[in-house]
């Protein structure tokens, strides 16, 4: 595996220019000051109850992710490039959920093969020529980004359902405020604080047409022991709107109601995050006591916009994701921006074929998974470990894809040992409403603690950092 | 409002000043017994610490007889019992947890901080006095600290209110109990204060309700139980009386009444309640029996929740 990409330091021991004042910093702090701040980040966020939830632990156990104080860099050129990058990609999967529910162009042009949306299990035929509000699927959609070196921004995955993530962009940047407000005054950092803001004009431009005046929007939680409950509470908090939960939400004459000490008020958007499945126990599961019985009635009948739309998972698919240089290409008629890891479809013989032969090399991702679990990393994995997945992928080809192991760019982060580079990614966040697609200069940046490791997920003891973007 | 916010408001503040309430008891429990014998006669006062704080049936289905040691462990840390410290404050984080859009930071906060604070004491256990008067002293400081957050950083609108409606609603409950359990050794006017025993019995009574201090000021006498009665009961000075709660229970129901643009059964039933108290004295009282009066009280009391639920919070 070639040498990472070291987002402060050139080889050689020059500084890239966005962290020379940080590094210059560095050198006057002592390390007893950036421990100390970094236990007083560490109880801030337990306090705050900054925390989330490990499913298959004890229902008591909420976890903190580890926060790493010292902030990842971009520079302002960076960042503008990424954000046309972003926004051309969320346009297209956009377009592209558009006509997979409505004309289904892009199969006729057999650019997608058909069977990879019908024998997809989060396709949803109930979404058949439904109308969305403004033709927006995908309001809030995190795009999961590696660097490789200094010109590349390669998109690792889509997520398009209800990506979660931001609080932590938006606490992280209030708790680093709070300890390190002089290495702030050194830096001219672009603000995030106004993500809330967009959030919620982005959801009102969507109301349907039958809303009343000022649409009234409420954030859909499937409750207190759901692993990004803190996120829910959080984002309604800030976006001033109620917090309800299933049980809270009755349909009538196919209007959506909440129920309040003053009778039933009428909802009009809901940002939702609980999954398609649950939503409606009369169209989805029938177990699911999480949903809205009549909610999808309601939807059909142009009564409630939901965010995301439902079946907005075939297009963060990882089957999907090898063929969006080419979704990008047919709707907008532009060359992508942001490119693709190089990605083999182990439905695909010839794919399948050097997969297998090329195991140790490569990553091997369930089609269906997500936080990390169900992967094969080649080069870390054991000899039993990959004879393992090799029969697995025998088995059930068209469950994965695989990738190369990619030399995903390193930070300098806080270690045991001191400062020591560990790998990261960066999940931006798209808002998409009825006139304008708006990202605030940032993201979530996870953070591999481990020394050498690719995983970044917290579900797999990743940690965060806050994400600078220098304004210039 | 979302009725289930309303719902978890009014409930996490019951379950706080329930808490507090429970410390208290404890508290004034552990000074009565720690006097003589000779002070304070033969009676079991854990086993009226169980019968205040309401959970004496449910003791004695797992316990033989009742002492220090079992009755503080039952009160403040038993999982078992559903209204012990520990599950009174569980139940408020996660309540709190449920609604922190509908709380202020600070408020979250205090709960958050204590939840956090109270895992080591479950798990360390209190082994020494000092350590258990420190643990009782954390929850009433506690239960300061919500009240005081409350009262400083939230919005006076319908979520304060309710969450008042809690607080008010549970002391009343809390200082009728305490009346109904002592009542037997509330004697009447013209009967002279008996020796020590009556004396510390009727003192802890008032530390159990912090209002030994407050008996001075108002009386300006030695402990009376007509007067000690008097104060909880009708005088509308005094936070925890009846008639004080009821004055706060009537006003936070008005002003969701006027928010809301109407008024209902939990209107007219808190009223109902108030004038009762208002025109009532303790010579009524007494002729009616101050066993029957609270237990009429603690009825309505309850009836009332229940009113309010049906009005509001389903």
């Amino acid at each position: 595996m070639a040498v990472a990409f070291d987002e402060m330091n050139i080889p050689g021991g020059d500084l890239r220019p966005a962290y020379q004042e940080l590094a210059r910093w560095l050198k006057e702090t002592p390390p007893e000051a950036l421990e100390y701040r970094r236990q007083e980040a560490e109880l801030l966020f337990r306090r705050i109850g900054i925390t989330f939830a490990v499913y298959g632990e004890a229902e008591s156990t909420e976890r903190l992710i580890p926060f790493d104080v010292i902030p990842r860099i971009m520079s302002g050129k960076e960042w503008a490039l990424l954000e046309k990058g972003l926004k051309q990609r969320v346009r297209a999967l956009n377009m592209f959920l558009r006509d997979i529910y409505h004309g289904r162009d892009i199969l006729r042009a057999e650019i997608v093969p058909d069977d990879l949306i019908f024998q997809n299990p989060v396709f949803r035929p109930e979404m058949n020529g439904q109308q969305v509000p403004h033709d927006v699927y995908v309001h809030i959609a995190g795009i999961d980004i590696v660097r490789v070196d200094a010109e590349n921004f390669i998109v690792l995955e889509d997520n398009a359902r209800t990506p979660s993530g931001v609080s932590y962009m938006l606490e992280n940047r209030e708790i680093m405020m709070r300890l390190f407000p002089d290495l702030f005054a050194r830096h001219r950092v672009a603000p995030v604080e106004r993500y809330p803001d967009e959030l919620l004009s982005a959801l009102r431009s969507v109301a349907p047409q039958s809303a009343s005046g000022e649409p009234t929007v409420a954030l859909l939680t499937p409750g207190v022991h759901n692993s990004a409950y803190y996120e829910h509470s959080f984002l309604a908090d800030k976006l001033g709107i109620e917090l309800v939960e299933g049980r809270d939400l009755i349909v009538k004459n196919n209007e959506v109601f909440m129920r309040t000490t003053e009778g039933l008020k009428r909802v009009d958007v809901i940002y939702r995050r609980v999954d398609d499945d649950f939503l409606d126990p009369l169209t989805f599961r029938p177990d699911s006591v999480l949903g809205v019985p009549g909610l999808m009635s309601a939807y059909a009948a142009g009564n409630i916009t939901l965010a995301n739309a439902v079946g907005t998972g075939i297009a963060d698919d990882k089957a999907i994701y090898s063929y969006m240089p080419d979704i990008v290409k047919f709707y907008l008629g532009e060359e992508p921006i942001l490119k693709n890891v190089q990605t083999w479809r182990c439905r695909e013989p010839k794919d399948l074929a050097y997969v297998l032969d090329n195991l140790g090399d490569l990553v091997v991702k369930e089609v269906h998974g997500s936080g990390g679990y169900g992967m094969l990393i080649g080069p870390a994995a054991t000899k039993a470990t990959i004879e393992a997945f090799r029969e697995k992928l025998k088995r059930e080809p068209e469950g994965f894809i695989a990738q190369p192991t990619l030399a995903l760019s390193t930070c300098p982060t806080c270690t045991a040992s001191g400062l020591a580079p560990r790998h990261v990614d960066l999940r931006p966040f798209v808002l998409t409403g009825s006139k304008r697609t708006t990202i605030v200069p940032g993201g979530l940046t996870r953070v591999a603690l481990k020394e050498g490791s690719l995983v970044v997920n917290s579900s797999q003891g990743g940690g965060t950092k806050d994400t600078w973007i220098l304004d210039e | 409002m979302l009725s289930r916010t309303a719902e978890n408001l009014y409930w996490l503040a019951r379950y706080v000043e329930r808490a507090e309430y429970l410390a208290r008891t404890i508290d004034a429990t552990l000074r009565v017994t720690a006097l003589p014998a000779a002070y304070i006669g033969k009676t079991n006062e854990w086993d009226s610490a169980l019968l205040t704080a309401g959970v004496a049936a449910s003791f004695y289905q797992t316990h033989e007889e009742a002492n220090e040691h079992n009755v503080v462990d039952y009160l403040s840390f038993s999982a078992d019992n559903p209204s012990s410290i520990r599950n009174c404050i569980e139940a408020a984080r996660l309540n709190s947890r449920s609604v922190r859009t509908a709380l202020t930071s600070e408020m979250w906060d205090t709960i958050n901080s204590a939840w956090i604070e109270l895992q080591a004491v479950w798990s360390r256990g209190t082994s020494t006095r000092e350590d258990l008067a420190k643990f009782l002293r954390f929850v009433q400081e506690t239960s300061l600290r919500f009240d005081g957050s409350a009262y400083r950083t939230m919005l006076r609108n319908d979520a304060y209110w309710f969450s008042r409606m809690g607080v008010h609603l549970e002391r009343a409950d809390n200082t009728a109990r305490i009346l109904d359990v002592k009542y037997h050794v509330l004697l009447p006017e013209e009967e002279h204060v008996g020796g020590p025993l009556d004396f510390y019995q009727w003192s802890s009574i008032l530390r159990s309700v912090s209002a030994l201090t407050a008996y001075h000021w108002v009386y300006r006498e030695t402990l009376k139980p007509w007067l000690i009665a008097d104060l909880l009961i009708l005088n509308d000075t005094l936070p925890r009386s009846l008639a004080s709660c009821y004055g706060n229970l009537v006003r936070n129901l008005d002003q969701i009444g006027v928010a809301y643009g109407r008024q209902g059964p939990a209107q007219r039933h808190a009223r109902g309640i108030r004038n009762r108290l208002e025109h009532s004295n303790m010579n009524d009282i007494f002729q009616h029996g101050v066993h029957e009066f609270i237990q009429e009280f603690i009825t309505d009391n309850s009836r009332l929740g229940e009113i309010i639920t049906k009005q509001y919070l389903i």
